[in-house]
Formats: structure tokens, C-alpha cells, sequence
């Protein structure tokens, strides 16, 4: 991107929010707490923020360094921050880390306030409209009555695409990127198989692994090995990896032989030390779950009938995962309702995994649809 | 593209009407209707230096391939669908034309009048036509399916469209009455099933 710089060093947020939280499944919260960044500044008729919704992996740390880190980008980095498509010289940036999340807002392994012992597997199933609600609650904090844009890839395409149901006045626009109405059958299967590695593993202890001083660290491997294969497409490992051996012949053993092998455990073994189990469950049940059209007996135009925002669609053509079939439903669905929206299908060989990388056309569309957005607010 | 053309498109949109434009390219006519009509306009483009140029035009742009058809679309489901200039560059002609007369309720189809006779000219001294409304090199053309007036109209009678009006003008941007098969360069049409 042309003059685009980092943001430098930044720093994380907290807030509490006292009272009961409503969840949908039905529990409640008595409290809990976000934690959350902000990048940029606040115009004066606080027109100009965007809120920047993460998957299932993802944090509140969307861009920049930590101080004293220089390896701790944040995950969305290349996208946000000054002269970047998300330009934080206009916008105010929120990135926010969900309820049930491991980085620090309120979730599974916290300590529940009600008994000062940690959640584990009593913490409430939470869904992506719960996420929307609590991110409602920070933008009251923040002050913000209207977000110039909600924006999210993955899972976070779907809260920014809830947040235009949930709070139709309270955004401007919505910018689904890699997103999907719902999950396909095959979807939750691999969530399922995922979710089985973990309760399965002898270290889960039923979800209160804390009190055992262990984590269930082999079925996080599983989940993360097995989610990797599904966010890269078949061409993009074969670019990637190919059948490349670490050694020069095969040794006919259980070890570490191809590259891909050696790839798959890195980040398995990488994501085990960050992630916690738990909030793993969680996310890929909200994952599950979300489907605004249920309620409206499948018909997702029905649905989307309460949004007002303007939206930006965004898929790439080899995500199998989330495919542009799926963006497409969404798109079809938003012109049903003569809603504004722009649709962009990005030639990409990264799978579902895209939606994190750098890309000239793909980053242009950002660019220039947010480019409208930021004379729209004066930004 | 030119203004009268625009103009004579304009004209046959009814205010704050539903439009698709196929092939909207850098999203210009819709910018017209916007502001002309206010129209609730879509354009369909396959280039992304296009699709990223209508959205900084404040276009809504879908990306899709208009080759593959419209099947995304319900019926009916646009006031009048346009394919300004385009029809030459498909090669799915007699499907694209279908589907729009299934998805709008009126079509407009625009296209350069190969029976204008500078083009006849040209081919009569022995060479391709090259011309304002056409501009490419025979062996560099995005243009596969050139054709006139008459051409078109019998297309349209096999596919049973029936033609509701008709503008042709000439390369002034002027109305041609006289001869249009022959005077006009580009030609502007209000078809429907």
C-alpha cells in the first residue's frame, strides 16, 4: 500500500460492565469484562469509528506491537493501520476480545465472581448475537452511538453481519468478508471433530483441566492440525508444502517426515500454548449456531429484512469452507431487500485463510469502499 | 461512453426504478441514473480494476460472470435490466438476452451499429472496421459478436423479444430517423418478453 506505515507500539483496554447480561441460550451474566484496543482517533462528532469483529482464534490485538515485542503483531495487521485499507489517519479502530474468549475479556478461564473459583466447563455457551450485545455495551462505554462500518472476516463476518439485525441504526456499514449465512452440515462436522479431539483427551477433565494443573494440549493439537487443512486449499498446500520430505529419503517411521507434517504440528503445537480448550468449544459452537434465517423458516431474505446498513461483500474462490456460494446467498438476500451492497470475489489460492492475507485487489476493494465511507463521515 | 447515449437510456427509466446493469464497467450510467432517477441500481463486472473503480464511484458492484448467466436472480426481479455495450463482447448473446428479459421487466440493450457506413466503407476498401465506437485492432478485440440493426431484430424475433422502442444516432450524438441501419453508429433498444 502506498505510505502505509505500522501503528507502532499499542496498548490493551479493560472494562467491566456490572449488572445482568441476558444471554441467549438463556444464562446470565452478573458481570463480566472486554478487554479491547482502540487505534486512531475519535473525530469530534465521533462519526468515524469502525469495529473490528475477530474469528475464531482472533483477539482484541488487531494491529500494531505491544511494547517491548516486536513479534507481537497484531493478527490483522497488514490490513489496519495509517495508509492501510482500514486507515487509522481517518478511522477510529475497536477491536474487541469476545465474551468466552482466553485473552482477557471474561470467559472460561476466568474466575467466576459468584464463587472465586475458575468457570471451566460451567461457563455459559454464548452465540454470535451474545458477542454483538457485549459489543454494544463497549460502544455505550466509548461513547459511540453509530459505528461508521462493523467489519469482520469468518466468524467476525457473521457478528458484523448480526450487527446489522441486532442494531440496524447503529451502523453505517457492514463489511462481510469471507462470511457465511450459516455453517453446512459439513462445516459443524469438522467443528465436531474438532471439538472431540479436545473432549476426548484425558486432560480435559470434563472441562476443569485447571484444577489438574494440565491442559488438554493433544486435543487442541488435533482441532488446530485439522482446522489448518480446512482454511488452506488443496493447491495452496501443494504450492506450499508439496511432498517435500525434511529428509532426503523416507525413513519409514511415525516421525516427522513430510513438510506439511512438520507445518501442521508446529501450529498445533503453537495455538495448544495460547489457546484455552474451553473458549475453543465455545467459539465453535457459536459457530454452530448462528443462522439469523432460523427463525424465519429458512428464508435468509425475511431475515435480513430489519437491516439497514450498506454492505460490502467479500469472498475468495478457493475458501471451501466459507465459499462465494455462501457470500452469494448473502448478497442475494440483501438485493431481495434493495439494500446497497457491492460484491467482490477475490482470485486467491489461500483457502479460507485469504481473508488474513495481503492481497492488491482485495485490499483495493477495502481500500476504496471505506474510501467512500470515510468522505461519507468526514473522517 | 456518450452523453446523448445516456440520455436516451435515461429516458426510458421510470423514477427510483430497480435497475441491473450488466457489464457496468467503471460504473458510469449508474452514476447518470443515480442522479438523473434515482434509481436503486446494481452493476454486474468480471474485471476487478472495474469492480474497485465502480465502488470508488460509489456504485453497488456485484463481481460475477455474466457468461454463466443470471441464475442467481429471481424473475422479475429488477424494473429494467441494461447491457449497454456489452452484447458485442458475449458470447452467451442469446442466453444473456433471455435472462434479462426474465429477471427485469424491461431490457435495454445498447450496442455499435456494424451497418453504419463508415463501417461498410471500411470493409468495402478491403480493411476491418475501425472507428470511435469501435476502436480495436481486428486480432485485439474484446468484440466477438458485432452485428446491425437488422441483425439484432431478427435475433429478437427468434428469441420472441419484442422491441417496444428504438433510438439509433450517429457518431455526433444525434438522433438518426432516416436510414438508421446505414446513419446510425450506435443503436439503443427497449425490448421485453
Amino acid at each position: 500500500m502506498k505510505n502505509s506505515r505500522s501503528l507502532g507500539t499499542v496498548t490493551p483496554q479493560r472494562v467491566h460492565f456490572d449488572g445482568p447480561f441476558q444471554l441467549i441460550s438463556g444464562a446470565r451474566l452478573e458481570q463480566f469484562d472486554l478487554v479491547y484496543e482502540t487505534y486512531g482517533r475519535l473525530n469530534a462528532a465521533r462519526s468515524n469509528a469502525i469495529l473490528i469483529c475477530h474469528a475464531l482464534s482472533g483477539t482484541h490485538h488487531v494491529a500494531g506491537t505491544y511494547q517491548g515485542d516486536p513479534h507481537s503483531t497484531g493478527w490483522w495487521d497488514n490490513m489496519v493501520g495509517p495508509g492501510k485499507p482500514v486507515d487509522t489517519d481517518r478511522f477510529f479502530v475497536v477491536g474487541v476480545n469476545n465474551l468466552g474468549g482466553c485473552n482477557g475479556s471474561t470467559g472460561p478461564s476466568s474466575a467466576d465472581p459468584a464463587t472465586g473459583r475458575l468457570f471451566g466447563a460451567r461457563f455459559p455457551f454464548v452465540t454470535v448475537e451474545d458477542w454483538v450485545h457485549a459489543q454494544a455495551r463497549l460502544a455505550d462505554h466509548l461513547n459511540i452511538q453509530r459505528f461508521a462500518a462493523v467489519m469482520g472476516g469468518s466468524l467476525g463476518a457473521m457478528q458484523a453481519l448480526q450487527w446489522s439485525l441486532s442494531y440496524p441504526a447503529r451502523l453505517g456499514h457492514a463489511i462481510v468478508i469471507a462470511g457465511a449465512p450459516n455453517l453446512s452440515a459439513q462445516n459443524i462436522g469438522f467443528n465436531e471433530v474438532a471439538r472431540q479431539a479436545i473432549i476426548t483427551d484425558p486432560d480435559f477433565y470434563g472441562g476443569d483441566y485447571y484444577a489438574h494443573a494440565v491442559i488438554p494440549e493433544r486435543g487442541l493439537r488435533l482441532a488446530r492440525m485439522l482446522g489448518h487443512i480446512t482454511y488452506l486449499s488443496d493447491d495452496a498446500m501443494m504450492e506450499k508444502f508439496g511432498r517435500e520430505l525434511l529428509a532426503d529419503k523416507p525413513r519409514f517411521s511415525l516421525e516427522v517426515e513430510f513438510e506439511i507434517e512438520s507445518y501442521l504440528r508446529y501450529q498445533g503445537d503453537k495455538f495448544a500454548e495460547r489457546f484455552d480448550a474451553n473458549t475453543y468449544l465455545i467459539m465453535t459452537k457459536a459457530l454452530d449456531y448462528f443462522d439469523p434465517a432460523a427463525s424465519t423458516e429458512g428464508n435468509l431474505s425475511i431475515a435480513l429484512a430489519p437491516a439497514k446498513a450498506q454492505f460490502l461483500v467479500v469472498s475468495f474462490t478457493t475458501d471451501w469452507r466459507f465459499s462465494p456460494a455462501r457470500s452469494h446467498e448473502i448478497v442475494k438476500a440483501l438485493l431481495d431487500n434493495s439494500l446497497t451492497v457491492s460484491y467482490a470475489e477475490i482470485e486467491s489460492t489461500q483457502g479460507h485463510d485469504a481473508f488474513l492475507m495481503e492481497n492488491e485487489y482485495y485490499f483495493s476493494v477495502v481500500g476504496a469502499y471505506l474510501e467512500r465511507v470515510a468522505r461519507e463521515v468526514e473522517a | 461512453m456518450i452523453r446523448s447515449d445516456l440520455a436516451a437510456i435515461a429516458r426510458w427509466i421510470p423514477n427510483g426504478a430497480k435497475v441491473l446493469d450488466l457489464g457496468c464497467g467503471d460504473g458510469q450510467l449508474l452514476t447518470y441514473l443515480q442522479q438523473a432517477k434515482q434509481v436503486s441500481g446494481y452493476g454486474i463486472e468480471i474485471e476487478p480494476e472495474r469492480v474497485v473503480a465502480s465502488i470508488r464511484n460509489g456504485v453497488n458492484v456485484l463481481q460475477m460472470n455474466l457468461e454463466t448467466g443470471l441464475s442467481g436472480f429471481d424473475d422479475h426481479s429488477f424494473d429494467t435490466v441494461i447491457l449497454s455495450q456489452t452484447l458485442q463482447a458475449m458470447k452467451q448473446t442469446e442466453a444473456i438476452l433471455r435472462d434479462m428479459l426474465r429477471v427485469g421487466h424491461e431490457g435495454i440493450v445498447t450496442f455499435p451499429n456494424f451497418g453504419f457506413w463508415k463501417n461498410r466503407l471500411q470493409v468495402m476498401t478491403g480493411t476491418m472496421p475501425k472507428s470511435e465506437a469501435m476502436p480495436y485492432e481486428w486480432y485485439d478485440t474484446p468484440n466477438i459478436h458485432l452485428c446491425t440493426l437488422a441483425d439484432f431484430e431478427s435475433l429478437c424475433q427468434t428469441i420472441r423479444a419484442q422491441v417496444i422502442e428504438r433510438v439509433v444516432i450517429n457518431p455526433n450524438g444525434r438522433r438518426v430517423n432516416a436510414f438508421p441501419n446505414l446513419m446510425g453508429s450506435l443503436a439503443i433498444y427497449r425490448i421485453r418478453a
